[in-house]
C-alpha cells in the first residue's frame, strides 16, 4: 500500500488482501462476448443469456446518470475492470471445505462466529461468486428458499424468470444495465405464505482483487403474510487503484408481508459503490431499508419503495459518513401509488476532513392515491469547515389529500458538549465519538445488537485523530 | 495532616480578553468543604470552568496547583481522570447517548483498571440512584434531553457519586430545585466519602443549611472580599453583599 493511500484511509482494518489465486479470471474490459462467456460458463438458460445481452447493448449506449456526482462517475474506466473472477471451485455448505485463504478472510471478518450466534442463514461472496452458504434446517423445513443467486437460477428458474428485472428493469439506469449484463452471485430468497423468519439472514460481500467489479444480484420475495430480515455487509482491501461495486436488489412484499433489508457498507475508499435497490409493497405490506454507508470513494444509492397496494408502508432509514476524498450521495425514493399508504424517511449524515454527504430524495404521490402520509427528516452533522453537506429533496404530489412533513437540519458539535464529556474523563476524540454515535443512534437501534456495536466501533475509529 | 488538594495563588482569569477573576488565593485540603458565595457575574462560574480547563477561559496570572501539580499541565479529561469533578450549572444535552451508557463509559474512563466490573457497577448504580430517588427509566433516556431542571441536577450528582472525585466542584447545583429536590441533592452530596474535598458555588445560603461548609468565601467582582466559617454564610443571607462592597 502506498503512503498516500494510507493517508487517505487511515486505519481501515479490512484493508488486508489475500494472494489472488483465481481459478478463472476474465481479461479486463467488457464486450458482448464477455457477457456471453459469463452466461455460458454458468450454464445458464437461454432466456437469461438474452437478457444479459440486451442489457449489455443498453449499457453500451446509455449515458451516465445526469444526477449525482458526474465528475466522479466519469472517472470510471470500464475497460480497466475485471468483470468476472472465480476463486473457488464451488459454493460450500461446510465452512471447513472453503479454501483456506478465503476462509481466513471471513474468519478475520468475524462471519462464522456471527452465524453460530445469531443468524438464520448466511452466504459469503468472494469476488464474483458465493464461496459458502448455509441455512438453518428449520427454515428449510418451513419451505424458505435461500440460495446464492447462481444456485437459485439453477434450482428455481421458474420463480426467477418471473421476477428477475420486474422491479428494476435493465433500462432503469446505466448501472442497472451493467449489473444485468454481467451479474454474478447475490442472494435469492423466497419466504412462503405466513412464514416468519425470526433470525436475520446475512450475506457478506468481499472484493479481494484489484480493479475488480462485483455485480451481485439479489431478489427477495416475501409471500403473503410472511416476514424476513436480511442483512448484508461489505468490505474490500485497500488498493491504490479503483474497484467497482454495482449491485441490483429487487424486493417483493406480497399482501401483508414485511421485508427489512439492512446494509452496512464499509468498502475501502477506492471502491465506487453504485447500487440500485428497489422494492414493491402490495396491500398492507411493509418494506424497510436500513442503509449504512461508511466506506467507498463514491456511493450513489437511493433505496426505493413502490407502495403499490392500499395500506402499504415504507421506511427508509439511512446514515452516511464521509471522510477525506469520499462522497456519499445517498437518499431515498418513495412512490405512493395507492391510497392510505404511509412512509417515513430518516437520513442522517456526518462529514469531516473534506468529505461530502448529500441527501437526494424523491417523494411521489400519484393523483389517484388518496390520504397518503409521509414524513421526511434529514439531519446532517458537519464536523469541520472544509466538509460539505447538501440536501436535494424532490416532491411530486399529485393531489391535495396527502399529509407530508419535511424537516431538515444541519448542525455542528458544540464546544460545550465536548467540554461536558471531557469533564467526565473522555478525551476529545472519545467525546467526539460519543456524540457521533449518539447522532447515529436512531439508525443503530434498528440494527441487531452485534451490528450496532460493530458500527459504533467503526465510527469511533473514524473519529480517532480527527481533532488536531 | 490532611493532604493539599487545590492551591490557588493570586489567580487571574480572563474570558475573551475580559478580566473576570482578579486575583484569588485558596487552599483546599482533603475532606474540606468550601463554599463560594456571590451574586451573578461575580466570577464564581468562571472559577469552576477554569479549574476544569474550559478552552475559553485563560489564566493570565497567578498559579493553580492540583495535588501539587500545575493544573496547566493537565488536559480537561486528564483532570477528570485525576479526580476533579464539575457538577455543571447548565449540563449539555447529548442526543442519542443513553444515560446508562455514558455513566458506564465515564466510570471506566476515570477509574481505569480499578473500575468496578459490570455486575458490581450495576449494584452500585442501583444503590446511588435509590439514594437520589431516581427511577431506573433514567438510564435509557438520552443525556439531559428533555430533562427538567431538577432531573439535570440529580444526574450531575449521580455522576459525582459514581466517579468518586477527590475534588468535587458544584456550580449552582442548588439552583432551580424545589425544597424536596434540594434535600435529595444535599443527601447525595453528604453521602460522599469524608476525605472528598468540595467546592460549592452558590447564590444562596439554603443549600448550606443541608451541607455544612468548613469555610465560606464571599466573592465580589472577581475577588474574595471576605472568608470565614459557616457563620459568614448566615451573615450574607441576612445582610446581603452591600456591607462587604463598602468594605471592599
Amino acid at each position: 500500500m502506498s503512503d498516500d493511500v494510507q493517508d487517505i484511509v487511515g486505519d481501515y482494518r479490512y484493508g488486508f488482501h489475500d494472494p489472488e489465486d483465481a481459478t478463472i479470471r476474465f481479461d479486463k474490459g467488457l464486450s458482448e462476448q464477455v457477457v456471453r462467456d459469463i452466461s455460458e460458463l454458468k450454464n445458464e438458460p437461454e432466456w437469461m443469456t438474452d437478457i444479459r445481452v440486451k442489457a449489455y447493448r443498453h449499457f453500451a449506449e446509455r449515458a451516465m446518470p445526469d444526477w449525482g456526482n458526474c465528475q466522479m462517475l466519469n472517472a470510471i474506466d470500464f475497460d480497466a475492470i475485471t468483470y468476472f473472477l472465480r476463486s473457488s471451485k464451488g459454493t460450500e455448505n461446510d465452512w471447513e471445505d472453503v479454501p483456506e485463504a478465503i476462509k481466513n478472510t471471513f474468519d478475520r471478518l468475524g462471519i462464522p462466529d456471527a452465524e453460530q450466534k445469531w443468524l438464520g442463514g448466511v452466504t459469503a461472496q468472494y469476488e464474483s461468486e458465493a464461496v459458502y452458504h448455509s441455512i438453518r434446517e428449520d427454515l428449510e423445513q418451513q419451505g424458505v428458499l435461500f440460495f446464492d443467486m447462481d444456485s437459485g437460477l439453477r434450482e428455481h428458474p421458474e420463480i426467477i424468470k418471473k421476477y428477475f428485472c420486474s422491479i428494476v428493469p435493465y433500462t432503469d439506469n446505466k448501472f442497472a444495465a451493467l449489473n444485468t449484463a454481467v451479474w454474478s452471485g447475490g442472494s435469492f430468497i423466497y419466504v412462503p405464505k405466513g412464514v416468519h423468519v425470526e433470525m436475520p439472514i446475512q450475506a457478506y460481500f468481499r472484493i479481494n482483487s484489484k480493479n475488480m467489479g462485483q455485480f451481485e444480484r439479489t431478489l427477495i420475495i416475501a409471500d403473503e403474510g410472511s416476514s424476513i430480515h436480511y442483512i448484508e455487509g461489505c468490505t474490500a482491501p485497500t488498493y491504490s487503484t479503483e474497484s467497482l461495486h454495482s449491485a441490483v436488489v429487487e424486493l417483493i412484499a406480497m399482501e401483508g408481508a414485511s421485508i427489512r433489508y439492512s446494509t452496512v457498507q464499509n468498502w475501502s475508499v477506492n471502491v465506487y459503490n453504485l447500487v440500485t435497490k428497489r422494492g414493491i409493497a402490495y396491500k398492507n405490506a411493509t418494506i424497510e431499508w436500513v442503509d449504512g454507508n461508511i466506506g467507498s470513494k463514491l456511493t450513489m444509492k437511493y433505496p426505493a419503495v413502490i407502495l403499490k397496494g392500499e395500506g402499504a408502508h415504507a421506511e427508509i432509514i439511512s446514515v452516511a459518513y464521509s471522510g477525506a476524498g469520499q462522497h456519499q450521495d445517498a437518499g431515498a425514493k418513495i412512490h405512493h401509488l395507492a391510497s392510505n399508504t404511509t412512509s417515513r424517511i430518516l437520513s442522517k449524515s456526518i462529514c469531516k476532513n473534506g468529505g461530502r454527504s448529500s441527501y437526494r430524495g424523491l417523494l411521489r404521490v400519484s393523483p389517484k392515491a388518496r390520504n397518503c402520509r409521509s414524513k421526511i427528516v434529514c439531519d446532517a452533522l458537519v464536523l469541520d469547515s472544509n466538509s460539505q453537506s447538501d440536501t436535494y429533496p424532490t416532491m411530486e404530489v399529485g393531489n391535495s389529500s396527502a399529509d407530508l412533513e419535511h424537516e431538515a437540519s444541519v448542525s455542528k458539535v458544540s464546544g460545550d458538549q465536548l467540554f461536558y464529556l471531557m469533564c467526565r474523563g473522555h478525551s476529545e476524540d472519545e467525546a467526539m465519538g460519543l456524540i457521533v454515535n449518539g447522532f447515529f443512534e436512531p439508525f443503530t437501534r434498528e440494527l441487531p445488537m452485534e451490528y450496532a456495536v460493530e458500527l459504533n466501533r467503526l465510527l469511533q475509529l473514524e473519529m480517532e485523530g480527527s481533532i488536531g | 495532616m490532611a493532604e493539599e488538594v487545590l492551591r490557588l495563588t493570586d489567580l487571574h482569569v480572563s474570558v475573551e480578553g475580559i478580566d473576570i477573576i482578579k486575583g484569588i488565593s485558596l487552599l483546599i485540603k482533603q475532606g474540606e468543604v468550601h463554599a463560594i458565595m456571590g451574586r451573578n457575574g461575580s466570577g464564581k462560574s468562571t472559577l469552576a470552568n477554569v479549574l476544569m480547563g474550559h478552552p475559553d477561559y485563560k489564566i493570565t496570572a497567578g498559579e493553580a496547583y492540583y495535588q501539587g501539580k500545575p493544573l496547566a499541565d493537565l488536559k480537561v479529561h486528564e483532570r477528570a481522570r485525576a479526580g476533579m469533578f464539575l457538577s455543571f450549572q447548565y449540563p449539555s444535552v447529548i442526543p442519542g447517548v443513553q444515560v446508562g451508557n455514558l455513566l458506564r463509559k465515564s466510570v471506566t474512563s476515570v477509574q481505569g483498571e480499578s473500575a468496578l466490573n459490570a455486575r458490581e457497577f450495576r449494584t452500585e448504580l442501583k444503590r446511588q440512584m435509590a439514594l437520589l430517588s431516581m427511577d431506573k427509566s433514567f438510564l435509557t433516556r438520552y443525556v439531559n434531553d428533555g430533562f427538567s431542571g431538577g432531573e439535570k441536577k440529580r444526574l450531575e450528582v449521580l455522576q459525582m457519586l459514581l466517579l468518586q472525585p477527590k475534588l468535587a466542584i458544584l456550580d449552582e447545583t442548588d439552583s432551580g430545585l424545589d425544597i424536596d429536590a434540594l434535600k435529595v441533592v444535599a443527601a447525595g452530596i453528604n453521602s460522599m466519602p469524608s476525605e472528598t474535598a468540595s467546592l460549592i458555588i452558590t447564590h444562596y445560603q439554603r443549600l448550606l443549611d443541608h451541607v455544612k461548609p468548613d469555610f465560606v468565601h464571599a466573592m465580589i467582582d472577581g475577588k474574595f472580599v471576605k472568608s470565614g466559617g459557616p457563620e459568614l454564610a448566615l451573615q450574607l443571607e441576612e445582610k446581603g453583599y452591600e456591607w462587604l462592597e463598602v468594605a471592599a
